[in-house]
């Protein structure tokens, strides 16, 4: 297949990237292996999983589904934004560690940015809104119960805080 | 020791990383001027190889190399025998492994026939088109019982027979135990288990270093030692010039032992053969041909009982589906043979399996590995007993139960670690106990679901029991070393696959050497850093490996108080190891600390004593003469939709006793995962095979893995029997949860439905609600 690259640019996590890419080129494979932001996983590429979950302008997307150059000019935020400068974790990561809401964490970027999303929207979620939203998500390590108590949790957290 | 850490719910150390998107996973392995790998797979499960023309694949764009077969040379060869037939007398077992590319014969489909190497994975998919295969289609094999009709084609041609294995094991005399009976129940049972789907899917990188004569191989691996040795024998090298090392995994669940996969094989071949580090990821699609299942089998049962329903004998034949190879031997129909003996008295037991090669992919231990088929069997073989003497199903269960002054309780025949099947310890009836007050079996079946019932609701319960032999050896080690900062390093040679290792080994050598657990760095998975192990398999890590945490650190905390002492001119009872220092008990401004006794066990001047070694560090060795028995129940409530079969769960509840418990907050992490796979086997996954070994559902829109809305709440509850077999007492947890959850399923739903009445009986897994309404319809 003859190459058809385009000059994307796009920002990811506050920071503007530009580079060239095919056309055909995966976000996900983009973000990974191009701008070398690997904390975006991949599981099955078919948009079932949710694991490649990032934002784009705000809202949760599956960076499989998507062509990179669809994310030209676009805001983007991944895993590796979530962390305050100084490396402490948000309220929703720290969530997730005080309730073993995670254990292999390959699906655990997918998740964190997911309900990053779902939080904002819904700050005030009951467990089976949580569990909704977790839906397209899937975990094949922690049957859910630890994340879900994470995200009640966290919820709390960001309500605490905000004004 | 201190009792610190051990057995509190301690926060993981290794979550830091994983929620920073730090943490370091195959697909991340970056290295300069890298090609990647793709793989043409067969599309057809069985046929003759007439020949693959390459010659298009080779002109195309990015493309550097294509190998078939031939082109592997004297490198093509079977893969090895993984585990070896136990000695069982009168065993028939045909070895017969799979190969790097299929050569002459396509077995099942997805079977790799040629591999791209390009610029980038894209191109060399692109080229996987450009490849011509010229084949003569062979009849499949998928179903086993036909499989064993003597007009069958061969799956071997070579063998001239379909049996992979046969094995015959007994206890007692079940005839004479017939004959004794008032009650014999006959049936058939169909249980399939499935794709074990980690979210991660397989994935090597490997990389040869010309100049260093050294190759360095990144595996989605469990076992990477095992790896390590396999590969450097394969290549020509010496175990010292390659390394293996599997960093984070995204969950493992048995099928990502050390197979020896084609992928595993090829990647490191290609690295040498072109000089140029070289990357495969396995794609959803490919992982479900690719990676290894564990799929079905067929069991005509009879139990033999008294009028009281006291368990007198069970006799047992089953048909194993294999599927295209066995490399993994016989260890998963062990399991279930040796499995389906639960927590009960069974004094005479008569089993036989055939294992049966089938035109479909590889079948080796998915989590439970063999546990569930033969827990279900006998599960349900209770059930009916009880519904046909009228005894409650949990009192049949009671009056079955190994008493507790029976342990250590010999079963006789072999279990799958060669080691006649012996129960180290157990206290059954209290476990059984609490999962009913916990359920609410009484007032639930007493008054709460007649209730229900008289409004129209199908509700139901079920409870189930069951053992599983864990922590089998043969050993593993550690490596525990105290550095100049006065952290600890322990190195081990086990893979991790979110197990929590990072955290429960700290706890470990955190209480011996008196230090934070945070100032332990546990390193897994990799070659380098600590050369022998098996791997992490059979619920053994926690238990092998811990213990191996556990007497290297117990050395070295003698060391650092045998140094200090020297220091300090007094006895080493005098002196307490805390707080990253060794001070003198009531003088605790007199201390050194950690840090400083590792810098002085590498001495600038004076000469290390003869008998003594430099530096604060260990390696010890752990192996269990024999595996420790956990044992547990699960109970649930069902509701059913009678329109629809849809399920809900409206109460789950396990207790469970795996010994001494390192971290609560881990171990219910484990049982919590392993129930939603058990749920998922029960009721959402089946691989749906044509006759012609295709594969209808490959995607996970298709195989439908349980989400937040399918997996409920769970109640946990612990009892705690040590295990006698180690010094830390501790029994397996990983695969636990997932064992019992298919009759407990059949039992709920059964009584749900009220399914007797209609004489429907639910004697197969997965279950599904369309299952459910042919069944129900049959009957009707």
């Amino acid at each position: 297949m003859a190459s058809d690259r385009h000059d994307i640019a796009l920002s990811v996590n506050g920071t503007a990237y530009r580079r060239p890419a095919d056309s055909r080129m995966l976000l996900s494979d983009f973000l990974r292996h191009e701008l070398l932001l690997a904390g975006t996983h991949v599981g099955c590429e078919h948009g079932v999983c949710g694991a490649c979950t990032i934002l784009l302008d705000g809202v949760a997307i599956r960076s499989c589904l998507m062509l990179a150059v669809q994310a030209n000019g676009h805001e983007l935020s991944t895993i590796e934004g979530l962390a305050t400068s100084t490396g402490a974790l948000n309220s929703i990561q720290q969530a997730m560690h005080e309730h073993h809401g995670l254990q292999c964490g390959y699906c655990t970027p997918g998740i964190l940015m997911t309900m990053t999303a779902f939080l904002k929207e819904n700050p005030s979620p009951s467990e089976d809104e949580v569990r909704e939203a977790l839906s397209g998500n899937l975990c094949r390590c922690t049957g859910y119960q630890n994340i879900v108590d994470a995200m009640m949790a966290a919820a709390e957290a960001l309500r605490a805080t905000s004004p | 020791m201190s009792t610190r850490y051990f057995g509190a719910p301690v926060k993981r150390n290794e979550d830091h990383r994983l929620l920073t998107g730090q943490a370091l996973f195959v697909d991340d392995v970056e290295l300069p001027g890298m090609l990647h790998v793709a793989f043409l797979r067969s599309q057809v499960a069985h046929a003759r190889i007439n020949s693959i023309d390459v010659s298009g694949a080779l002109k195309c764009e990015g493309v550097v190399a294509v190998y078939i077969a031939e082109d592997l040379e004297t490198y093509w060869q079977p893969g090895p025998l993984l585990v070896p037939p136990p000695p069982i007398a009168g065993i028939t077992f045909n070895l017969r492994t799979q190969v790097p590319l299929a050569k002459d014969w396509i077995r099942h489909v997805g079977e790799p026939l040629a591999i791209v190497v390009a610029e980038s994975r894209y191109l060399a998919e692109d080229a996987l088109d450009q490849i011509v295969v010229d084949l003569d289609m062979l009849p499949v094999v998928v179903d086993i019982e036909s499989a064993l009709d003597p007009s069958s084609v061969h799956v071997h041609d070579d063998l001239g027979t379909n049996v992979s294995a046969h094995v015959y094991q007994s206890k007692g005399d079940y005839r004479a135990a017939a004959l004794r009976a008032d009650l014999i129940l006959k049936r058939r049972f169909h249980y399939e288990h499935g794709i074990s789907s980690p979210i991660e899917t397989r994935g090597v990188v490997a990389q040869w270093d010309a100049r260093g004569n050294h190759m360095t191989i990144w595996d989605t691996t469990q076992a990477p030692v095992f790896i390590r040795n396999g590969l450097a024998a394969m290549l020509g090298l010496g175990e010292h010039q390659v390394r293996v090392i599997a960093p984070f995994v995204g969950g493992g669940f048995g099928p990502k032992m050390m197979m020896f996969y084609p992928e595993e094989v090829a990647l490191p071949w290609i690295a040498m053969r072109l000089n140029r580090p070289v990357k495969w990821i396995e794609d959803r699609l490919e992982h479900f041909f690719a990676t290894t299942h564990e799929r079905g089998q067929i069991h005509d049962a009879e139990i033999a009982v008294d009028r009281d329903g006291r368990i007198l004998g069970v006799k047992d034949v089953f048909l194993h589906d294999t599927g295209a190879y066995n490399p993994y031997g016989l260890t998963v129909p062990i399991n279930s043979q040796c499995t389906l003996l639960g927590p009960y008295l069974v004094p005479a037991y008569d089993s036989t399996f055939t294992a049966v090669f089938t035109n479909l992919p590889i079948v080796t231990p998915y989590r439970g590995a063999g546990r569930q088929h033969g827990v279900f069997v006998m599960e349900r073989l209770l059930d009916l007993v009880a519904h046909e003497l009228e005894i409650d199903p949990a009192e049949i269960r009671r009056r079955n139960l190994i008493p507790s002054d029976a342990f250590p309780y010999k079963n006789e025949i072999i279990y799958q670690d060669f080691q006649p099947l012996e129960y180290d310890s157990g206290n059954y009836q209290p476990v059984l106990d609490m999962a009913l007050e916990a359920i609410g079996y009484a007032a639930f079946t007493g008054s709460e679901q007649p209730k229900l019932r008289a409004a129209g609701r199908c509700v139901g319960i079920g409870i189930a029991c069951y053992v599983e032999g864990t922590g089998i050896g043969p050993y593993e080690g550690a490596k525990v070393q105290v550095l100049a900062n006065g952290k600890v390093s322990v190195a081990t040679g086990i893979g991790t696959q979110g197990q929590g290792h990072f955290t429960s080994f700290a706890q470990i050598a955190a209480d011996q050497l008196g230090v934070d657990v945070r100032d332990v760095d546990i390193v897994t998975g990799d070659t380098e850093r600590f050369y022998w192990g098996a791997g992490t398999f059979a619920s053994r890590g926690a238990v092998v490996a811990g213990n191996a945490v556990n007497e290297a650190s117990k050395v070295v905390r003698q060391k650092a108080l045998k140094l200090a002492s020297d220091a300090f001119e007094c006895s080493e009872d005098d002196l307490v190891i805390a707080d990253g220092k060794v001070s003198i008990i009531g003088i605790p401004e007199k201390f050194i600390r950690l840090g400083e006794l590792a810098q002085r066990a590498n001495p600038m001047r004076g000469a290390v004593k003869p008998g003594t070694e430099p530096g604060l560090e260990s390696t010890q060795y752990f192996g269990p003469p024999s595996g420790a028995t956990a044992n547990g129940v699960h109970a649930i409530i069902v509701e059913i939709d009678p329109e629809t079969f849809d399920l809900k769960i409206l109460k789950y509840v396990v207790v469970h006793d795996c010994g001494t418990v390192i971290n609560p907050m881990i171990l219910a992490g484990q049982i919590h995962g392993g129930v939603a796979q058990g749920i998922g086997n029960a009721f959402y996954e089946k691989l749906s095979f044509d006759d012609q070994g295709q594969l209808l559902n490959a995607s996970l829109a298709d195989y439908l893995l349980p989400t937040a809305l399918e997996v409920p709440r769970m109640e946990l509850a612990h009892t705690t029997t040590p295990s006698p077999l180690n010094p830390l007492g501790i029994k397996g947890a990983g695969e636990a949860g997932a064992i019992p959850v298919g009759p407990l399923f059949a039992q709920a739903i059964e009584d749900a439905l009220q399914l007797k009445r209609k004489n429907v009986e639910l004697l197969e897994i997965p279950l599904s609600p369309s299952r459910l309404f042919e069944l129900s319809k049959g009957a009707a």
